[in-house]
């Protein structure tokens, strides 16, 4: 065990506290080279943390860095510095603390990597960053410890295999480096433990009492809720209601427009004027710290916020959390209820309120599930290829290297441990030259082998473009909103280019909870003036959609078995009864499919409860086949639960359509022209550093990216299929945006058991999704039919005769 | 398919491949291939495109004059996106445009992106007139004119297709190359150029006439 020194001792006595026994663990093993300790939030996780550091550089002797922190956000990493810092200076001990990320002045960056501080608090970009750099082995020399902070979000995303890969190569300066990781409460600590670890080190968990159990329940009103969308606009009394009758409440959303929406209609009902803030990833930096500050001297009453808050920043007094809209993951729920009274040892509060009528249902099937301590998850995937080829990019900027030496380092990365030698060669040699296909292109040439075997770049300057383009977070392209005539002014926030593409002056949207017309475009910047108008537009971010989880979604089914729903609300149980009365409730075991005409169009909607992603997945299948079999679909709109179809022929026969096990046969062909697959791919190219996003001088405009990634991927296919890259791109898919193992459980469950019906009119399930958002066009000949139909009747209204005439 | 039609007496046909088809002359005009517009690109410090547009082009060309082996072939200018574009190339693209005009007449009109085309084989013209048509690249005063350079392009159901813009006067062809982008056709420019009642051709899987879209007569002065 290692001595607690005076100084930090009388620190907790003279504060009649004393250290939780999990923070006293943490300290006893302290000389493990990894330790996982998985805390509730508000359980004194970040003191646990650091208290082995602040112990060893209490007497002042430690010269250099000693302890990094790395935390997914920006804002964490500033929480930390302030949480930290004050008693540290009232233990009066002589340690420098200092945060870099993003926002950090070049200045600073530049003082820090020539002085570093003892305890440096940092994101996993920044730390690549810093990694990068010749004088890296100077930088983190002296580094002893590095802490993790919400491990468990990052161990699911590329940031997270970027990070390790760093630590891999961190390791390789500093040997004794011991790590940390500090998680919330996850389904499998396991595997956060694996990829934490230097493979084969063990990595013992640490797991802190949970706490008491959360106080939490639906909102119910006496009105119901709409049957689509996630604006809970009926909710906004009882929302204002229940602010009122707490100290500080946080307002969930699951998208940053609807976080939009839901701010500017609760201003307009705020008659109090509470001092009520907002605070989302697209908003700008000076705007979120002004509401994190007025949130930490306590001067807000609410903030609407998003993800950008579901980690651990202490915001004081927060004693309840509402989540409007269904939480669609429970691990998130919980994690989101965490931040109500964040105290250690007080049950949190929280309140759910559906956006709509079928979110009802999804609320009840959360709230059993919390009940039930039933935490989702999906298995960690093996390290991403992509993020592999930036890393080598990466170590290429430091100086030559040695491609064996690089392997055996990566290998010991957690999520690279079963890497292959082939894979790693592959990845190697697109960074060396593009591979195959684009080995005749100069341009992909980064990095030319030696005479003595060294890998080194063969263009020196290129290691300023790598940095410049160096990260894994892919957010759409966006451009700075500002205000007119504000010289200098802070932006807004931003909107994505797609959207300002959209607008003519004049046009009224929302962002940073105010309302404001479009003036124009200029250098880049959407200038905007003040506007008042009732009904703006909404400014479309690229807030994630998250789909249902699997074990929620067989919840949601369990719940609409039941011969009556005494525990819904009225309204909804109503409407489900509504929809056994018309049609047939989905059940488990069989996939029911509705088919009916609706205002000249012809419908179909099949239930599959997969997962919004595999029910995108599956309307884009469904249509390749009604293609081929002339039914001329248009389009289709994905939710949770079902997919929506509409085209120009009636879908009456479920046979040759609905075959699902047979669907993967044409996946392959189907992929390879899909959106999603260029999507994938666009991130894909741009993590491994065939597409940069920035250069010297010049951004290239979103369109333009697509515009060249698209072809790229075009061509890669047509000529190059195994290309590395495309081979990333489809594994990736498969899992992610196509979601192909959701479709197969799917397949699984059914095993053929397809139920169409064909009815007269919509029915009251499929009704809600008329009014999704997302619609997907299908271009095919259903399109060519009608683009034909507009055209002839174009030509007949306009009198023009055929051409003969017309040249005389 | 294709879309017939008279222009100056000429039988002609515009494909949905964005190329004219003069079945009496076995002639086929294409414009704007733009090639080489990555590597200009890059050269001037933008980003680094993919070069694979002007393979994808080529391909395309090869297509169309397998299928229907034309005895003339015209491109209307613009065919490189530069004069140093042209030497750019990589291999497989000069052999793909070498083995082009092998066995027929080739012409490489002139255009404001490359004022002396390279001979990849071919004949570099600053105007061509065949029977009663004159080509070149950029629409002039004359009638009769079968013209490129401002890639047009129509909208009709929030689709956005390339289009051939034709009245009694001028034939205007959509941009053949795989990387360019488009003048929409209610564009001042093109709205002065074109007659009231000219028509639009809109290129896809079918080749579909409609009239040229037109900007409401008050919104123009």
């Amino acid at each position: 065990m290692v001595a607690i020194p005076d100084a930090i001792q009388s620190w907790f006595s003279s504060r009649g506290w004393s250290p939780h026994p999990h923070q006293l663990d943490m300290l006893a093993r302290t000389k493990e080279p990894s330790t996982l300790l998985i805390a509730p939030t508000g359980g004194g996780k970040t003191m646990a943390g650091f208290l082995p550091s602040l112990c060893e550089l209490a007497d002042g002797t430690h010269e250099g860095l000693h302890t990094l922190y790395v935390s997914p956000l920006k804002a964490l990493a500033a929480d930390i510095k302030r949480n930290l810092s004050g008693p540290v200076a009232e233990m009066g001990l002589p340690i420098r603390i200092e945060d870099r990320t993003g926002d950090t002045s070049a200045y600073k960056k530049r003082r820090q990597r020539g002085d570093p501080p003892h305890i440096l608090l940092t994101t996993p970009e920044s730390l690549a960053l810093l990694t990068s750099y010749p004088d890296a082995p100077r930088i983190f020399q002296g580094l002893r410890r590095v802490i993790v902070d919400e491990i468990h979000a990052l161990a699911e995303s590329k940031r997270g295999a970027q990070l390790m890969l760093a630590l891999g190569r961190l390791q390789t300066l500093c040997p004794d480096l011991r790590r940390v990781g500090l998680s919330a409460t996850v389904d499998d600590p396991e595997a956060i433990a694996r990829t934490l670890a230097r493979h084969p080190d063990p990595c013992p968990i640490l797991m802190a009492d949970p706490g008491p159990a959360p106080d939490i329940t639906m909102l119910d009103l006496p009105e119901a809720p709409p049957w689509a969308g996630g604006g809970a606009a009926h909710a906004i009394p009882e929302v204002l209601r229940q602010i009122k009758t707490h100290n500080t409440t946080l307002i969930f959303h699951n998208t940053r427009a609807q976080a939009e929406i839901f701010f500017h209609r609760l201003w307009l009902a705020n008659e109090d004027a509470l001092p009520i803030g907002i605070h989302h990833g697209a908003l700008d930096r000076a705007q979120r710290e002004k509401v994190e500050a007025a949130m930490v001297a306590g001067q807000l009453r609410a903030v609407v916020c998003t993800g950008s808050l579901d980690l651990g920043i202490d915001w004081g007094d927060v004693d309840l959390v509402i989540q409007i809209g269904a939480p669609k993951n429970v691990k998130r729920l919980v994690q989101r209820i965490g931040r109500a009274n964040h105290r250690y040892n007080a049950p949190s509060k929280a309140l759910l309120v559906p956006a709509n009528r079928f979110e009802v249902v999804e609320c009840r099937a959360a709230l059993e599930a919390v009940a039930a301590g039933d935490l989702d998850g999906d298995a960690l995937p093996p390290g991403p290829r992509d993020v592999l080829c930036q890393h080598i990019l990466i170590t290429a900027c430091t100086g030559p290297f040695e491609a064996e030496a690089l392997f055996h380092e990566i290998r010991t990365v957690g999520a690279y441990t079963n890497l292959s030698r082939a894979d790693f060669d592959a990845c190697l040699d697109f960074c060396a030259t593009g591979g195959y296909a684009l080995k005749a292109y100069d341009q992909w040439r980064r990095l030319l082998r030696r005479p003595d075997g060294l890998y080194q770049l063969r263009d020196p300057r290129a290691a300023a473009r790598i940095r410049m383009n160096l990260g894994t977070i892919q957010d759409t392209d966006t451009l700075k909103v500002r205000y007119k005539n504000s010289r200098g002014g802070a932006p807004l926030g931003e909107i994505e280019e797609g959207f300002a593409a959209t607008l003519v002056p004049g046009d009224t949207f929302l962002i940073a909870g105010k309302v404001v017309a479009y003036e124009g475009l200029r250098e880049m910047v959407v200038q905007v003036s003040r506007n008042a108008a009732k009904k703006p537009k909404v400014a479309t971010f690229n807030g994630t959609k998250f789909a249902t989880s699997t074990q929620l979604s067989s919840r949601i089914l369990r719940i609409l078995k039941q011969d009556s729903w005494p525990d819904l609300p009225a309204h909804t149980a109503d409407w489900l009864a509504l929809q056994r009365e018309m049609s047939q409730m989905p059940r488990r075991g069989r996939l029911l499919v509705e088919s009916f005409p609706l205002d000249g169009r012809e419908y179909i909607c099949a239930y599959g409860f997969a997962g919004r992603n595999a029910q995108q997945t599956l309307g884009l299948l469904l249509t390749k086949r009604m293609e081929e079999l002339g039914l001329d679909p248009l389009g289709f709109v994905a939710s949770d639960y079902a997919t929506l179809i509409w085209g120009l022929e009636p879908v009456l026969d479920p046979a040759g359509l609905f075959d699902i096990a047979n669907l993967r046969d044409g996946l392959d062909g189907w992929l390879g022209e899909n959106a999603v697959m260029k999507r994938t791919f666009r991130a894909v190219a741009t993590i491994a550093g065939l597409i940069e996003r920035n250069t010297p001088g010049a951004r290239k405009s979103g369109r333009q990216a697509t515009f060249s990634s698209d072809i790229l991927y075009d061509t890669l296919r047509k000529y190059d299929p195994e290309h590395v890259l495309m081979q990333i791109t489809r594994e990736e898919a498969l899992r992610g945006l196509v979601d192909f193992g959701r479709i197969e459980e799917l397949a699984a469950r059914i095993e053929g058991r397809v139920d169409l019906l064909r009815l007269p009119r919509v029915t009251p399930l499929a009704a809600p999704l008329l009014l999704e958002v997302g619609k997907v066009p299908i271009k095919g000949a259903g399109v060519e039919r009608l683009l034909e139909r507009e055209t002839q009747a174009l030509m007949q209204q306009s009198g023009l005769g055929m051409l003969d005439e017309a040249t005389g | 398919m294709g879309f017939d039609f008279t222009f100056h007496g000429a039988q002609l046909t515009a494909l949905g491949h964005r190329a004219v088809w003069w079945a009496s002359q076995r002639t086929l005009v294409v414009s704007d291939l733009h090639l080489g517009k990555s590597e200009r690109h890059a050269r001037r410090g933008g980003a680094a495109l993919p070069p694979y547009e002007g393979r994808d082009t080529l391909e395309r060309l090869r297509a169309l004059t397998d299928r229907l082996d034309p005895s003339t072939v015209i491109c209307l200018g613009d065919s490189f996106d530069d004069d140093r574009a042209a030497g750019a190339l990589i291999t497989e693209e000069r052999e793909l445009l070498a083995a082009l005009p092998k066995g027929r007449r080739w012409v490489w009109i002139e255009g404001n992106h490359d004022p002396s085309p390279p001979a990849f084989g071919g004949e570099a013209l600053s105007k061509l007139t065949l029977g009663p048509l004159t080509f070149r690249h950029i629409a002039t005063d004359q009638s009769g004119e079968v013209s490129g350079h401002y890639h047009p392009k129509v909208v009709v159901r929030h689709q956005s297709r390339p289009a051939f813009l034709v009245d009694r006067d001028r034939l205007i062809l959509p941009a053949f190359g795989t990387y360019t982008g488009g003048l929409r056709a209610t564009d001042p420019v093109l709205q002065d150029l074109m007659r009231p009642d000219a028509i639009a051709i809109l290129c896809g899987p079918r080749a579909l006439p409609c009239p040229m879209p037109r900007i409401k007569p008050h919104a123009r002065r």
